[in-house]
Parts: structure tokens; sequence; C-alpha cells
């Protein structure tokens, strides 16, 4: 499903260059859960970047479903996202003045599905998440977990390839943490591709595989378990 | 976007709501704008209705020319002489001006305006008597109630006859009384009234026309001593000619028929109702661009305001305009949308105002027409070409405010969703 070979990835800052990936190679097959693991500054927001096509790469190739990857016009990286990907964010990013169920819509809304078939499809993502009930309420009137399984029904609407999860619990308490681990296993379970940045082990430890970055380079590679 | 959807238009009242007062005081000054150039544009239609209905019901092409004294030496005369108009300049003018329709001499009992006693036995009144020509009645036209106006015979024939205005009538004889036949004493001379007239004019104009009575010019001087003499020439001017183009013909013919120097322009006064409302269609013309540029002004500062307030919107929406490229939206949906969202918020504010200024218009014009006004203000409108051409004007700056805001939407890049 992804496949990377030597993506390097480097900053011009003022006089000095800041070489951040140094040549990543990256395997995820469909049907896989993967966890990236790093310290801060070992390139693992780049590296998610890089694959949700929000940034671009300096050399090396990057195939997603077997299409390359490089060199994207805005306008074509906006409609891979749409088509391929599903983004959860850390802090949810839910737009505020939307209510649960046209958060849910917007990527259906992007995709140019009518209305009503746009809103059915958000209820039903909601009540797999189990927030039917909540479909009306502003994020504001939510619990974090609650906002983050809406923004995980969210990633589900556009029917993407890859699930692409930035440190999804990392704004939550570790009751909710493994609530919303659950529901992204779930998704694993019934066939969806997943790749989770994180640093806490015990969410690592809930994927199938491990990736530790440092420095810019893929460190260790392993099963779990 | 797909305007015909509910949902770009949800969306912006989304947008719009989240902040009402902000967004009312913000989009303040559009609506403001457009009400300044309707009701400035409407004032001074106002005005122009109000100016032309007091020249009156005189016809368009009509023209006066009267005598001065030369300024300019010529031919051996002095400057600073006196002349006057003759029955042979008239005849000169009728023969020879390819521009006018027709010539009417005319003269005046006592100069111009001058009150003169008239008298039906015990009755007297003080009218302004004067002498013409049938023609006359073409170039100010007065409608005759009772009887006939001057005729070709009369004038030929040197009749001693008179048409009255409705207030000599009233002045000289009782409601009921039979007028035509009636002799009426003019400065000692007997007169036939065999007509009697009202004006078209209203108001005062019209009180002092009805208070004048016509004889046969010919009449008129014979009667009262003026020779040949001419006091002023009445012209009506062909409908296909230029008010200035024919007044310039008549004073070339003049001059050399008068012997005055050509370039003398003082030698002659004129007044020509084609130049007068040439010179006020300039006048109101211009007016209305005034108009025009300033509220275009306030409209712009208007503009400007909306395009501020969408420059701030967009840096407070930074990380919801990100999340939705993250999402997936094109960086031509985002365009779209912030240009919809200053056009519409231009429109809306703008659509008030232009409904508000229409109804201020429409509630004056209700008002001065309850107060019979007939004053030098009437009707103050704006003609659908100016309404429309405000909102085409508006809707233009709306597009070019939406530039900037969606510009600086385009500059946030989808990784701002992640660095939150």
């Amino acid at each position: 499903m992804i496949h990377l070979q030597g993506i390097t990835k480097s900053f011009q800052t003022g006089s000095h260059t800041l070489q951040v990936l140094k040549g990543v190679d990256l395997e995820v097959a469909k049907g896989d859960l993967v966890a990236i693991m790093g310290s801060s500054g070992s390139g693992k927001s780049t590296l998610l970047n890089v694959l949700g096509l929000l940034d671009s790469y300096d050399q090396g190739s990057y195939h997603l479903g077997g299409q390359e990857m490089s060199k994207l016009t805005e306008r074509r990286a906006a409609e891979t996202r749409l088509d391929m990907l599903g983004f959860v964010f850390q802090s949810f990013n839910l737009i505020g003045f939307k209510t649960a169920a046209e958060n849910v819509a917007l990527p259906l809304y992007y995709q140019k599905v009518p209305r009503k078939e746009r809103m059915l499809r958000a209820h039903a993502l909601l009540e797999r998440v189990g927030l039917l009930e909540w479909a009306d309420h502003l994020p504001s009137q939510l619990s974090g977990g609650q906002k983050q399984r809406v923004a995980i029904a969210r990633s589900l609407a556009g029917n993407p390839e890859v699930i692409l999860a930035d440190e999804p619990t990392g704004a939550l308490d570790s009751a909710t943490s493994h609530e919303v681990m659950s529901l992204l296993q779930e998704l694993n379970a019934d066939g969806m591709t997943l790749v989770v940045v994180t640093h806490e082990h015990d969410i690592a430890e809930g994927c199938k595989r491990i990736i530790r970055l440092r420095d810019g380079r893929v460190e260790t590679e392993g099963h779990v378990g | 976007m797909r305007w015909w959807e509910r949902d770009p238009w949800l969306e912006l009242a989304q947008v719009m709501l989240r902040n009402p007062f902000r967004t009312l005081m913000s989009s303040l000054g559009v609506g403001w704008g457009m009400f300044m150039i309707l009701i400035t544009v409407g004032a001074s239609n106002g005005l122009e209705e109000g100016v032309k209905a007091d020249l009156g019901s005189r016809v368009k092409n009509s023209a006066f020319l009267w005598t001065n004294q030369t300024t300019m030496p010529f031919k051996g005369y002095p400057k600073g002489r006196y002349f006057r108009l003759q029955a042979a300049d008239v005849a000169h003018l009728e023969e020879h001006a390819t521009t006018l329709e027709a010539v009417a001499p005319r003269n005046q009992l006592g100069g111009w305006q001058g009150g003169n006693n008239v008298s039906h036995g015990m009755k007297t009144a003080a009218c302004g008597v004067y002498g013409d020509v049938p023609a006359y009645k073409d170039i100010d036209p007065i409608v005759i109630m009772e009887g006939r106006y001057v005729n070709q015979k009369d004038l030929e024939d040197r009749r001693k006859v008179a048409v009255i205005g409705k207030r000599v009538r009233q002045l000289l004889f009782d409601k009921n009384e039979e007028v035509l036949g009636q002799t009426i004493q003019v400065s000692g001379v007997n007169f036939t009234v065999v007509g009697v007239y009202r004006s078209q004019q209203t108001g005062e104009d019209a009180e002092e026309s009805e208070n004048n009575l016509f004889v046969p010019f010919t009449t008129f001087n014979h009667a009262f001593h003026k020779g040949d003499e001419v006091g002023w020439l009445s012209l009506l001017i062909r409908e296909d000619v230029q008010g200035d183009t024919a007044m310039a013909e008549v004073l070339r013919l003049l001059k050399a028929q008068k012997g005055i120097h050509p370039q003398d322009d003082r030698a002659f006064g004129h007044w020509s109702m084609a130049e007068e409302h040439e010179e006020m269609e300039t006048v109101f013309g211009a007016f209305r661009w005034v108009s025009f540029v300033f509220g275009g002004l306030a409209l712009l500062a208007g503009v400007i305001g909306i395009m501020n307030i969408m420059l701030i919107t967009i840096k407070e929406r930074t990380l919801e305009l990100g999340v939705r490229r993250a999402l997936g939206a094109t960086p031509r949906i985002i365009v779209v949308q912030i240009m919809a969202e200053t056009l519409a918020l231009t429109a809306l504010s703008g659509l008030v105002g232009a409904i508000l200024g229409v109804a201020a218009l429409d509630a004056l014009d209700g008002y001065l027409v309850m107060q019979e006004g007939n004053g030098i203000f009437r009707h103050p409108h704006v003609t659908s070409s100016v309404l429309w051409t405000a909102l085409a004007t508006m809707t233009v700056l709306g597009v070019f405010a939406g530039i900037l805001p969606a510009a600086r939407a385009l500059r946030i890049q989808p990784v701002e969703a992640l660095r939150s």
C-alpha cells in the first residue's frame, strides 16, 4: 500500500540546511497497523507530512496504492488526500461551528456527494463510532474522547485506503486513550490500513508493527509481541 | 462553489453568524455607500425635475433676442450706440434664416413687464399689454378658453382686437358676463375682445402670464405710436438644429443688417430654452457624476472594511482552513469559498442599503406629493439604470475585495492542521 524508498527531506533555516529525513525506507502492506515512534526531532512528524502529501520530499520514491507521488501539484495532492487518505490529528481539528455530523460529512462535500447521501453516510459513520445520538452536537459540547471518535469517523468518510493518525491519543487521558486505540484496532480488524505516529509505548504496543525513527533514519523495525 | 446547492450558503451563514455583531459593523460601510449613492443621485434628479418644471411648458426650441448697446465701433459708428430692431429686420430674418421655424416680433407697453391701466366700464386693471403675431402662439403655448387668438387678417387690417388672459377677464368682467365682442380700453385706445386664454404654466408664472393681453402687432405699433419698432424677437428654432447654431446664424444676419461689428457679442442679448436645457443637462449630468463618484468612494471605503474583516477572519480561521486543505479541499475550492464569502457579505449589506435608499426616496417623494409642493425639488428618484450601475459597481468592488483575502487563505498550507 505504502512504499517508501530512500526518502530525504531537508529544511533551509537561514544559512544552514537541516537534514530531517536521511533516506527512509518503509513498507506498509494493506491491512497493516503500524506505529511510528521516535523522540522529538527524529523526523516522525516530517515523515507523516510526507506520507500524508502535506509536504514534499527531496529525493527517493513514494508509491501510494501503486502510484508515484512525486512532484504533485497542490490540486493533485488535495485530490489524492481526499480520495485515498484519512487524517486523525492530535488536537482533533474539528470545525467548531459545524455539528459532529457536518464535520464527518465535510470530506464527502469535497467529493461532491449530494447532501442527503452525505448526511446519511455521516450518521452511519457516527453510529459506527458509537456517537449517533451526538450527531447534532457542536464539538464544544463533546468530551475529548468523543471529539476524537468524531474525527475518526471523519477520517473514514472519504472511504480512504490508509488512515494516518498523528498522536491520536496525545490529548487524552489513559482510559480514553485505550478506547480510541480499541476503535482504531477495530477498524484495522475490518481491513483498514493505519499508520499511527505516537510516543506512547502502550499505544504502540497495540499496533501490529513498530517502526522506530532516530535521527532521520529507520532505526529498528519489528513486529509486536 | 455549486451555488445552487444549499450547503455553501449554509456554510456562509455559519461563518457570518459566528460573530454577528462584528459582521454587522464591518459590513455597514457598503450599505451606507449604496444608500449615499442612491440618495444623492435621487436628490439631484429631484432638483433637476423641479428646475425643469419651473421652466414651464415653454416650447423646448424657443429663444428670445433683444438689443443692447454696441460695445465695439464699426463702419464709422462709435461704440455705445443704442439701436433698435425694426420690421425690416424681421422680414430679413424670415427671408434668409435657414435654421428658424418662426420669427415673432414683439412689443410691450411701458417697457418689459410694465403695468398699464386697462379698463372696462368702471373696472380697471394693471396688465401687461403685448403686440404679437399669430406665430407667437407656437412659441409660448397658451390655451384658448373662449374665442380665438390673433390671426393674420387682424395683422393685415390692423384690427383693434385683443386676446385677454383669464385673470384679466376676472378683473374686468363679472363671472358669467359674455366677454367676446365687448370693448376694453387700453391706455385710452378701444379694443374688442376676441378671445380669452389660460397659461400652461403653473403657480406664479401662470398668474403672471394670465394677467396679460395680446393685440395684433401692427395695431399695437399704430395705436401706441411705435412706428416699425420691434421690442424683441421670439424665435422658434427648427427641431433638427442645435440652439447655439441657430443663434449664431441669427446674430450673423442681424449684425450685418444693423451695422454691428461681427465680434460684438454683447450688442444683442439672447436666451434660448434649448441652450438652457443643454446647460442644465450638463450641470445635472455633472451633479449625478459627482454623486456617483462620492457615493462610489463611500462604497469603496465600505468594501475595504469588508476586506479587512475577511483578512482578520482568515487569520482566525488558519487552523480551520488548514484542516480543510488537509481533508482534501483543493486550492480552487478555498479561493471560491473566500471570494463567495466576501461577495455575499458585500451584496447583503449593499442590497440592504439600496432598499433603504429607494425606500427613503419613495417616502420623500410621497411626502412632497402630499404637500402638493411645486417647489424647486420634485419627485426625487433614481432610474433603474442608476440602480443597476450602482449594484454592478458594488459587485465588481466586492470581487476585488475578495482577491486579497483569498490569496491570504491560499497561503495557508495543509500542514497547519498538524501544527496545533
